[in-house]
């Protein structure tokens, strides 16, 4: 009897982990506060990047906050690929990195480990 | 309370010492007096300190439909503490132990693995320590220390006998030895007198010299540098498409099989609960996504790091990846393989009579060969008189009078007014033969000798053809010079394939053209060499060359030298093989470690605990950085290990 409920619990158990890691899903996105000829936004980092999408203005100096709230070696670095950014943010609270806005596209960010991913959209 | 990595690794480390303690007396039958007690105390304080951070990540994380490295450490040390909870509760056997010694190798590995982290990426640090922080500059009449923000384009700056140059500029006055090795490599101290270049944060030797700077600020040669290292050190390489891929799979996937790990021991095989629970947290425990996640980026690091020492800057993983295909490596000719300036290789004659007399006449003279010969006599110390009555005759050469008698320097036609002996006649055959440019210099109505002028080959350029040929590669020369001279050049460097000829325009296409018997690699300096380093698979330009043809290049060799470009294959393929021997010992690791833990090898004998798990996760990824560290140390062709 153990044996038949372990059974079902686990099926249901790696059925949920499918759908609950595999399905779609919808993805955070904000956009930045626009103020006097800058604009800024912030990043939660607590076990990923929340917002995951980060809109800006295209033209408007840009300025992103990394707010760090995770204590693990895993999030400890943002790197941002095309802009040469390799930030440790565990060195004070808020990290901020400069985003160059002169040209519409994306920038992806992850973490030093490329596991957690987001990325910051210019248009 | 803020606590780093390696705080709480020691603060868990103390806590866990009477159960390490009770571990090694168990076999002596000592049991420790209200062990669970002080289990349970201990523990939950490691718990608190060592693994919440762990939990709240793993669960924000899922929140998101994320899972990670901390997902598989949350569960594995939440199943062993809650478990252990709920023995203690009903009488049974705890687990304490399995909880507190994952948590504390977690940590272990955590804080190596940061600190050599760090270690991997000091080579950009090391760079920007070179700077200094200010030049004494000419204000006023005066040199004044100046801060180096406010060093401006056209100040002149005082450099003292060994201070560091401090920006980018052009010697006025004096002259030195310049210590450039932290910039190309290059460890021989290089002579340097006025009309120089200078490089901001070389060293200059004994003698005091001024110069006036030429680039400040971000523009200096050093900041481009630093740059250029940053961004390649951030960059991606292709195969870690394939990392991204498993990564996005990997822990659900574990969980999965921790699953059909503790349903298959329990409903299965007829172990306890607790068996196949173990069972279960060992998988969860020893999966190391991190390894995966680590393999590339830390052997990028340190290999782009390294190779920036050498005076190879590889702008990305791509063409550290590219390179590792490359069949055939084409040169331009031009200031590639040759010095990009005509100079006097031979002087048929009395030597110092014949240079003498020409030196005299093309003082004034403004052609470009002129240049060669006026540079060779001032290196070989010959005073020349000054001409008088010159006269340039179109198309033949230049005549005028040196100490009163009638002299010239020309071609065949102006010197068939004047016999060419029958001896010298052969001579300037042999060297035209050679595709050299041939003079003849006359004096007092007489035919004294011959000067051969040729862009030649740099010294390096052969020796380093050879070693790409040795390391079986096909070497092709592209030039828009005629057959005749290209393949002379070609023989003396020992070049397979001569396409001479080529228009500007044309080096593209031709590139294409080769690219259809494999992968090319495309060596240039010039701005017409821009498309043919862009269209190429890996593009290498001379850093000596213009600003267009560094953009269009994916690795910039710092030294104007084809040496550089054997160390920039060298030392692609050896970070390209670290990053795919990191990955295969990372996938290993985890395909031969996660059926053990689930216990696939138990009727062989083969079980792990949970912390020996978690020790090996632990290692596994320190053992991927070390390896990518390790690159530091391998030899690459013509240079010792850093």
């Amino acid at each position: 009897m153990a044996q038949l409920i372990t059974l079902i619990v686990a099926v249901v158990l790696i059925a949920g982990i499918i759908w609950w890691f595999f399905g779609k899903h919808q993805q955070e996105v904000s956009d930045a506060t626009v103020s006097n000829n800058s604009q800024s936004a912030t990043v939660v980092v607590n076990g990923g990047y929340s917002p995951e999408t980060v809109i800006l203005k295209k033209g408007v100096p840009a300025q992103l906050h990394f707010d760090m709230k995770d204590h693990t070696a895993c999030l400890s670095h943002v790197v941002f690929d095309k802009l040469g950014v390799n930030k440790d943010l565990t060195k004070q609270p808020v990290t901020t990195i400069d985003i160059p806005t002169d040209k519409a596209g994306e920038y992806n960010f992850a973490c030093g480990m490329d596991m957690f991913h987001g990325k910051v959209v210019v248009k | 309370m803020k606590l780093n990595s390696t705080n709480r690794f020691w603060i868990v480390f103390i806590l866990t010492i009477p159960m390490l303690i009770q571990m090694l007396a168990m076999p002596f039958h000592w049991m420790m007096p209200g062990y669970n007690w002080v289990a349970l105390v201990t523990t939950t304080i490691i718990m608190i300190i060592g693994a919440w951070p762990y939990w709240t990540s793993g669960w924000a994380a899922f929140k998101k439909h994320n899972a990670n490295m901390n997902t598989l450490v949350a569960i594995g040390t939440g199943i062993a503490y809650l478990y252990s909870l709920f023995a203690m509760v009903t009488g049974r056997p705890v687990y304490f132990e399995s909880a507190a010694f994952i948590t504390v190798f977690v940590l272990l590995g955590d804080t190596m693995e940061e600190r050599m982290h760090d270690n991997a990426s000091n080579a950009l640090q090391k760079l920007l320590k070179l700077q200094v922080k200010s030049a004494q500059v000419l204000r006023d009449g005066h040199f004044v220390e100046t801060p180096l923000a406010e060093v401006q384009v056209g100040d002149i700056v005082q450099v003292k006998p060994g201070q560091k140059v401090p920006v980018d500029g052009v010697i006025t006055s004096g002259q030195s030895t310049v210590d450039e090795s932290m910039i190309t490599g290059e460890s021989m101290p290089v002579q340097k007198h006025a009309g120089d270049q200078v490089v901001g944060s070389t060293i200059n030797g004994d003698g005091a010299i001024e110069f006036r700077a030429t680039k400040v600020g971000n523009d200096t040669m050093l900041a481009q540098i630093v740059e250029m290292v940053k961004k390649a050190q951030t960059s991606h390489a292709p195969i870690q498409n394939l990392t991204d891929r498993i990564s996005q799979i990997f822990v659900p996937a574990v969980l999965i099989i921790a699953i059909m790990t503790f349903t298959i021991w329990f409903a299965f095989l007829g172990a306890t609960a607790v068996q196949a629970m173990l069972f279960a947290v060992a998988t969860i425990v020893i999966a190391c996504p991190c390894a995966l996640g680590l393999a590339t980026p830390t052997a990028l690091m340190v290999g782009t790091g390294r190779a920036a020492k050498m005076g190879v800057l590889i702008k990305d993983g791509t063409a550290l990846e590219e390179i590792e295909n490359v069949k055939t490596i084409i040169f331009d000719k031009t200031g590639t393989i040759t010095n990009g300036q005509p100079a006097v290789t031979d002087i048929v004659g009395n030597q110092s009579q014949v240079l003498q007399v020409a030196a005299s006449l093309e003082a004034s003279s403004e052609h470009p060969l002129a240049a060669a010969i006026l540079q060779k006599a001032k290196a070989e110390s010959v005073d020349y008189p000054s001409a008088t009555d010159f006269q340039a005759l179109e198309g033949r050469g230049v005549m005028a009078k040196v100490n009163g008698e009638g002299a010239f320097v020309g071609n065949e036609r102006l010197a068939a007014e004047s016999k060419l002996p029958s001896d010298l006649q052969q001579k300037l055959h042999t060297l035209q033969a050679a595709a050299k440019t041939v003079v003849i210099v006359g004096y007092a109505g007489q035919v004294i000798g011959l000067i051969a002028i040729q862009d030649a080959p740099k010294p390096s350029s052969a020796a380093a053809i050879s070693a790409l040929k040795a390391r079986g590669l096909k070497t092709v020369m592209l030039t828009g010079d005629n057959q005749r001279v290209a393949e002379a050049i070609a023989k003396q460097v020992g070049i397979d394939q001569v396409i001479a000829g080529v228009l500007p325009n044309q080096k593209a296409e031709q590139v294409q053209a080769l690219q259809k018997d494999g992968k090319v690699a495309f060596v240039g300096d010039g701005i017409n060499d821009a498309p043919a380093l862009t269209t190429a698979d890996v593009g290498i330009a001379m850093g000596s060359g213009t600003d267009i043809a560094i953009e269009s290049g994916s690795i910039v060799l710092v030294q104007n030298d084809l040496n550089g470009v054997v160390r920039a294959l060298d030392i692609s393929k050896k970070t390209f093989n670290r990053i795919k021997l990191n990955l295969f010992w990372a996938l290993i690791y985890n395909l031969i470690g996660i059926p053990i833990a689930a216990g696939l090898f138990v009727s062989f004998g083969l079980q792990l605990s949970p912390e020996i798990a978690a020790l090996a996760m632990a290692f596994s990824s320190v053992s991927v950085v070390t390896s990518s560290l390790l690159l530091n140390r391998v030899k690459i062709a013509g240079t010792t290990a850093a």
